[in-house]
């Protein structure tokens, strides 16, 4: 009994990296309809924005702000430079420039700040895993008003849901794109503070997190940010157990067991536990 | 030619009896009068992409030594590629080293996948495969792979090291492992059990590997402490034994704690893990610890600090790797001075084959590196050492791996 | 006609190659061609059914594990090894298109990703250890040239590679313009459509998968052959990723397309290596980025706009 208490209490601490790059991954997708591969690396980047500027000497705080509103920025620049140009190239090659987006990004971190782990601070101490979680929880009920209450926010979803008809009623969709990615690129700094003093910074960190972050957005569904936190955690709690519980295969296949559950989930629901289905028009 | 390198250069020459300098001018491929070609694979980038740095330190090296004056003359051109630890990767780069690149041998790839890839193709090209940056115990098998040999002690060999201590003082542990699932974790595990013999049944309770992939060991940690084990054994790299130290800590398991010494380093694993978790760590190891003040009027240590700020001044000099790196280098000029003129593939592995007694400056003191026509292990000793919250103790005699000698 | 033409010119350079070039060029052009093979089954299941996949890795480590166990412990003939591995990965695709009928789009992306990033776990998995050697892979020996033919294995191992390509090639075109082939783009272009026209959707789509699988994985017994070995880490997403580019980068649903792509995933890397070796990856992003602003539907957008021109110049 303890040490399933143990395990579901470290499951819901990982479970908080996961619910954090996966509020990040729904940001996105609410603005551009996509999953952005290169999420986690530029979250990863930030980071060690941030890690330099304490480097400097930077308080802690000031450093936090700083980085973010230095990520929204580089965000915007992002969509701006790079994806306005190819606003009519087909889905997949947005795909692949993705991809290269990742590969521009770890790159560049292993290049400036090479590959050695760094232990990175948190401000709130022995009790980071708790502070996370609230961070995450904050997080989430600011993406929930935004989106819900603010006319931006509805603006930003009519945009990705429906570019042509968002533009007749006069929202001006290209912006509401960039704006996108520079939330997204804010909510991955935030989330890449976090998780750093857990997991250590380095180029490498948010590889598999992403991935768990991606399965979290999608079992919880994509188009709704508290489905995707819910799920960011049952994903962390799940891995643990089934490492745990299931006997002989599961120390060595945990990764699969909860991949295979994710799948069956969405067999059973292809529009996650708490995603809207998308209604086709024909 | 600076004076203290070619000290130490003489020093380590000096009892040995080098190919005669008058003899006859020979060379293979990748060697000539002005120059020797030396070819490498390291993972850049990729998942591995932290041990890039043993690469970066090597290159450094060989242009200090061209610096110097080279080898009896000759230029070393390093020519190093990327395989970001895929081991088709490896294939394709070691082949364009040999064929395109025509290097003299290939020193140090990295990996044991990548390694067992070109295993084959450079044995049958005869090619030599120097000083491979594994541990695994198949490398030194003269018999069947005469054109391939290790350089560090092999993990194997660790483990056993660490079974004949928890016989000898913790007879009635109950074994707790944490091992990397891959070639390198099993290796250790296997070196562990052969070591507890019979007695590795009874003795270890709980075995919990974990991927490269997982971002945390948190749930196999705890699975740890709950299995009841008091004695701890440590197989990981240097994020995941960093992230394991401070976990234990945190949830106050206090076993005794062996670590791998892949993640000795002081300075970028245990600070970052928190040197209070680490306190009382045993490990065992060969190679100085940049980190550890016991050295600091060392002068094989000022020499590697001197060296490091000349010719890898953004190379971090708290990393085991960059220690690394400068010692195995220094193991091949040997190499390459001990051939003499005779440059030829088969006298490098015959001179391989022939360091007597040679020790380096980042050695441990006490241990010499020997190799002979049957004994491709070049590094096979090692000394138990305990962490004493700032710096590694060594104690106890210097042990000689049981495998392979 | 002018086809034709065109096509024998090119085999009759793919046939000459050997005698100019350097065997460790050879083997590279080889990979390429295996690559091409693996990429045109992503392309067959992408390009001409619609459906999306980051995991193709998965069917490409499945062929290559069957050739190398067949080989290794069953002491198969290598050419042999191919079909085992074509039909092993049939089943196995079909199979997994069964569960993927429910997914689209992202959703689909997610699943596959997850076989792409499973898979080196499970072929680690120490109760296959004994067939598939664990950690520690398998390694096969290289074939000799048969028959006493003056050709190093080389050059051996380009011509076979060459004619099972041909083969994979042919087929592939000849699918695409069948009845099954027409079925398969209707339901891409149009599932609802497709399906009032009586189109078994759920038949076709999962045996898209399973031809897609077979292609990518006698695409993977081949790349075992030539590398001489297999081992989990040879078969990490990063290849699922590699493969998704050449798609992209040679164009999604022409056939042709995928030879460029298995040359931009050989030759790029290699390349960026070139320019920069501390920023490589950068490099290889930055390069990819730039095609993709010159080229938006990858080299098949860039054939056609430019035999477009040629031929309005013609006329």
């Amino acid at each position: 009994m303890e040490l399933f208490l143990n395990q579901l209490l470290a499951g819901l601490a990982t479970g908080g990296i996961y619910a954090a790059i996966a509020l990040a991954i729904v940001m996105i997708y609410q603005a551009i309809d996509h999953l952005n591969f290169a999420q986690g690396e530029m979250a990863m980047f930030s980071t060690f924005i941030a890690w330099q500027l304490l480097q400097w000497g930077v308080p802690y705080w000031a450093t936090f702000f700083l980085t973010i509103a230095v990520s929204f920025v580089g965000g915007i620049a992002i969509e701006r430079i790079v994806f306005k140009p190819l606003k009519n190239a087909p889905v997949l090659s947005h795909i692949v420039v993705f991809i290269a987006l990742f590969s521009v990004f770890n790159s560049l971190a292993g290049f400036i700040w090479d590959y050695s782990i760094k232990s990175f601070p948190s401000p709130f101490g022995g009790l980071h895993q708790v502070g996370m979680i609230a961070v995450t929880l904050l997080l989430l009920v600011g993406l929930y008003v935004f989106f819900q209450y603010t006319r931006i926010g509805l603006a930003m979803r009519a945009a990705a849901a429906n570019p042509e008809s968002a533009r007749l009623v006069g929202v001006r969709v290209g912006w509401m794109v960039a704006l996108g990615w520079g939330m997204a690129a804010a909510i991955g700094a935030v989330a890449g503070m976090m998780i750093a003093p857990v997991v250590f910074l380095e180029p490498n960190m948010m590889l598999s997190i992403l991935l768990y972050g991606f399965a979290g957005a999608v079992v919880g569904g994509l188009t709704s940010p508290g489905g995707a936190v819910v799920g960011g955690f049952s994903v962390g709690i799940l891995e643990n157990l089934a490492g745990t519980y299931v006997p002989y295969v599961g120390s060595e296949l945990k990764l699969t067991i909860a991949l295979v559950l994710i799948v069956a989930v969405l067999v059973v629901k292809p529009s996650g536990l708490f995603g809207r289905r998308a209604v086709v028009r024909v | 030619m600076d004076r203290r390198t070619w000290l130490i250069g003489t020093a380590a020459t000096m009892a040995l009896t080098a190919a005669p300098a008058f003899a006859a001018k020979k060379y293979d491929p990748g060697a000539s009068d002005t120059e020797i070609k030396v070819g490498n694979t390291n993972p850049y980038s990729g998942p591995a992409s932290a041990y890039g740095l043993i690469g970066k330190t090597i290159d450094a090296y060989f242009k200090k030594v061209n610096d110097d004056g080279g080898v009896n003359g000759r230029k070393i051109t390093f020519i190093s590629y990327d395989d970001a630890y895929s081991p088709p990767k490896t294939v394709e780069q070691v082949r364009k080293l040999v064929e395109s690149d025509e290097v003299l041998l290939i020193f140090q790839p990295l990996g044991t996948p990548s390694n067992t890839a070109i295993q084959k193709y450079l044995n049958g090209k005869k090619v030599p495969q120097l000083f491979v940056a594994t541990g695994a115990t198949k490398w030194g098998d003269p018999k069947h792979f005469p054109w391939t040999m290790g350089w560090q002690p092999n993990y194997q060999s660790e483990g056993r090291i660490y079974a004949k201590y928890i016989l000898e003082h913790l007879p009635n542990g109950k074994i707790g492992i944490l091992y990397q699932n891959d070639d390198y974790g099993k290796d250790y595990v296997k070196g562990l059990k052969d070591g507890l013999g019979d007695k590795a049944k009874s003795m270890i309770i709980s075995e919990q590997p974990y991927e490269v992939a997982d971002p945390t060991v948190d749930s196999q940690i705890i699975n740890l402490k709950a299995s009841g084990a008091d004695v701890f054994f440590n197989v990981t790299t240097p994020k995941f034994a960093a992230q394991a130290i401070r976990k234990a800590g945190e949830i106050g398991w206090k076993p005794a704690h062996f670590l791998n010494n892949v993640s000795q380093s002081v300075g970028s694993v245990l600070k970052p893990a928190g040197l209070e978790h680490a306190k009382g760590i045993f490990s065992s190891y060969y190679l100085k610890d940049a980190t550890d003040p016991q050295w600091k009027d060392d002068k094989g240590y000022k020499d590697w600090v001197a060296f490091m700020d000349k010719y890898f001044p953004d190379g971090d000099k708290t990393s085991s790797f960059t220690v690394y790196g400068y010692s195995v280098a220094q193991t091949l000029v040997q190499v390459l001075k001990q051939c003499g003129d005779e440059l030829t593939r088969a006298n490098v592995m015959k001179q391989a084959a022939n360091l007597k007694n040679l020790e380096l400056p980042m050695l441990l003191p006490g241990i010499k590196i020997n190799t002979g026509p049957n004994d491709f292990f070049p590094i096979e000793q090692m000394q138990m050492q305990r962490f004493n919250g700032e710096r590694w103790e060594p104690f106890g005699p210097v042990m000689e791996g049981a495998i392979g000698s | 006609m002018r086809r034709t033409a065109l096509l024998l010119a090119a085999l009759a350079v793919a046939l000459a190659l050997p005698l100019f070039l350097k065997n460790f060029t050879l083997f590279q052009l080889t990979l390429v061609m295996v690559y091409a093979v693996a990429i045109l089954g992503l392309n067959l299941l992408t390009g001409f059914n619609g459906q999306f996949s980051l995991g193709h890795s998965a069917f490409y480590a499945i062929g290559a594990y069957t050739a190398a166990i067949l080989m290794d412990k069953f002491d198969l003939p290598y050419p042999l090894t191919l079909p085992a591995a074509g039909a092993a990965c049939l089943v196995v695709g079909f199979l997994f298109g069964l569960p993927a009928l429910r997914l689209e789009g992202l959703y689909l992306a997610l699943a596959t990703f997850a076989l792409a990033v499973a898979t080196p776990q499970i072929l680690k998995f120490s109760a296959f250890e004994d067939l598939t050697g664990g950690v520690q892979g398998i390694t096969i020996l290289k074939p000799d040239a048969p028959f006493g033919l003056p050709l190093s294995q080389d050059q051996w191992l380009y011509y076979f590679t060459l004619a099972v390509s041909i083969v994979m090639f042919w087929a592939a075109s000849n699918l695409v313009s069948s009845r099954t082939g027409r079925a398969l783009m209707a339901i891409r272009d149009n599932p609802l459509a497709a399906r009032s026209m009586g189109v078994d959707t759920a038949l076709y789509k999962s045996l898209a998968f399973g031809v897609s699988a077979l292609y990518t994985g006698v695409a993977g017994a081949l790349g075992a052959i030539v590398i001489q070995f297999v081992a989990p880490d040879s078969f990490t997403f990063f290849l699922a990723v590699s493969f998704f580019v050449g798609l992209v980068v040679g164009g999604v649903g022409w056939i042709p397309g995928a030879l460029f792509g298995g040359l931009f995933i050989l030759f790029v890397p290699n390349w960026a290596e070139h320019i920069s070796k501390g920023l490589a990856w950068a490099v290889y992003g930055i390069i990819l980025i730039l095609l993709i602003y010159i080229m938006p539907s990858g080299a098949a957008g860039f054939v056609r706009a430019v035999t477009a021109k040629l031929q309005r110049r013609a006329s």
